[in-house]
């Protein structure tokens, strides 16, 4: 008996999922986005049982494959690897064989040997996990490409709105920050104008450039004019320590100009949630009392981005696939 | 009163279970289940998405009916814990779980529609003694049409329905499916 019969009726609505590999936000559509945040909230639950392990994934292997330096990102997958029953192993740029002159993929099909089935991807060169996806039998997951995307920080982004606020559809989003070197940034976009909010992009003109107009966003450089009708304040790691060229005087005048401050704090809607992908710099982008405050979900979105990485992992891994020709 | 015919979900399909003789088994599995357990506070009516949610929730009703004290009642997510999932083209949506905060002295009682293979009952074992440990798991079911590929029987049947393997059953619940209440069974 090839078709196992089904016992009781089909599915009612069934999952519109078909990809193997998550690379770019952009790539989804709306009832993707969709499908992934009802898909997390059902594995959130998880983290609250008293044995928080499902056997989805029992008998997969993840590599956490991190070219660049990153704890969080990596700590929440090789954690939402667990939950699901899946083997991990970790291997960054340091202890992988690119350090003596390997290529990507070479060292990608080395690990496909080995039979991982998911190999979770930060790489600082933008297209990397697109490259390695359509060379691979494995599921690919961009954890971070260059200045590209970072799918599953907007994924937790959108999950973090959706269930503090309800919807994400006609709330008003300003991210705040270094947008040009952001892939945060660019996921949060895509995910935000796909679900239906308006995005209000907020820095100096040297890292929030009018270009990104392009993409259907507003551009401005005036913090305190946007922030009495934001409905969400995201605000971005400055990232000081790969500034190689001065887009800014001094983080002091930074601050002053675009801090989330706690007189600028005031300013919002009582409900306004603010958000930051970590890890902050207190007293720069945000006034530590005020990361402190009830308002903000930045711990929220961490506890969301492990649901979210189950969820990635559940539906990108969990099915048989066609064996390729 | 008289209502339209239900359409059959499949042209050759024959009713087995109109409105009537489904809300009598449910009342029967009611009785039974209160029969059973008669402490009603200890006990919670744990439906597996979709239909079987609909079913605990039914069963329930007519217990607060009898009764009138409302058992609780739980949803347990099974797709997580399959163990056909790597066989499957196509995952099963998966749903939140909710159970009572502590299930220890308990007895939860499972409800779905359809007991076949016996499979999807114990992947919600599985998935429930990860919340902890149940006092007693028993298990309602409206049809039971055998077939067992597992150890498994169940403590509250509405209907032995004799199959062929692969005959198809369909339940059509009017909250659930936007179609009246009904049994169908494919020809043979």
């Amino acid at each position: 008996m090839s078709a196992k019969p089904k016992a009781a009726s089909p599915p009612l609505a069934a999952p519109a999922w078909t990809r193997k590999d998550l690379v770019a936000i952009r790539d989804l559509s709306p009832e993707e986005l969709t499908l992934v945040l009802d898909t997390a909230a059902a594995f959130k639950e998880v983290s609250a049982r008293e044995i928080k392990k499902v056997p989805s994934l029992r008998g997969k292997t993840l590599v956490n494959f991190f070219v660049e330096p990153s704890t969080r990102t990596r700590t929440s997958f090789e954690l939402a690897a667990f939950r699901l029953s899946a083997d991990v192993v970790n291997i960054s740029a340091t202890t992988s064989s690119l350090s003596k002159g390997e290529t990507l993929k070479d060292t990608a099909r080395n690990l496909e040997a080995l039979h991982a089935d998911i190999i979770v991807l930060r790489h600082s060169s933008a297209g990397a996990p697109l490259f390695l996806s359509q060379r691979l039998d494995s599921s690919v997951i961009n954890a971070g490409d260059g200045a590209h995307e970072h799918p599953t920080q907007a994924l937790l982004d959108v999950f973090t709105i959706r269930e503090r606020l309800g919807r994400v559809a006609g709330l008003h989003v300003a991210i705040v920050g270094d947008i040009l070197f952001s892939r945060v940034a660019r996921s949060d976009i895509f995910a935000l104008l796909k679900l239906g909010a308006k995005v209000t992009l907020v820095g100096p003109s040297t890292l929030a450039p009018r270009e990104f107009e392009k993409l259907g966003v507003r551009v401005t450089h005036d913090i305190d004019s946007i922030l009495p009708e934001v409905d969400v304040v995201n605000l971005l790691r400055i990232q000081h320590e790969r500034q190689r060229r001065e887009y800014f005087p001094s983080l002091g005048e930074y601050t002053s100009f675009f801090g989330l401050t706690r007189e600028r704090a005031e300013r919002l809607k009582p409900d306004a949630l603010i958000m930051h992908p970590g890890p902050i710099n207190r007293g720069v982008e945000i006034d530590s009392e005020i990361a402190d405050s009830a308002r903000s979900v930045i711990l929220d979105q961490v506890t969301n981005g492990l649901a979210v990485r189950m969820a990635v992992l559940y539906l990108c891994a969990g099915a048989a696939r066609p064996k390729p020709s | 009163m008289s209502q339209p015919a239900p359409q059959p979900p499949a042209p050759e399909a024959s009713l087995v279970l109109d409105e009537q003789a489904i809300d009598r088994a449910l009342r029967r599995i009611a009785h039974e289940i209160v029969e059973r357990n008669p402490d009603l506070a200890r006990i919670c009516i744990v439906g597996i998405p979709s239909r079987g949610v609909e079913v605990a929730r039914r069963i329930a009703s007519n217990i607060e009916t009898f009764e009138h004290v409302r058992p609780d009642v739980g949803v347990i997510d099974v797709s997580m814990h399959r163990d056909d999932l790597r066989l499957r083209p196509h995952l099963p949506t998966v749903v939140a779980s909710h159970l009572p905060p502590d299930i220890a002295g308990l007895t939860l009682i499972l409800a779905d529609d359809v007991l076949f293979s016996g499979r999807t009952c114990r992947a919600a074992m599985d998935a429930i003694a990860s919340f902890g440990r149940p006092r007693r798991i028993e298990l309602a079911v409206l049809i039971d049409r055998g077939h067992r590929e597992l150890p498994i029987r169940a403590d509250y049947v509405g209907k032995n329905l004799p199959t062929s393997p692969a005959q198809r059953v369909y339940v059509r619940f009017r909250s659930v499916d936007d179609s009246p209440d009904s049994v169908w069974i494919d020809k043979e």
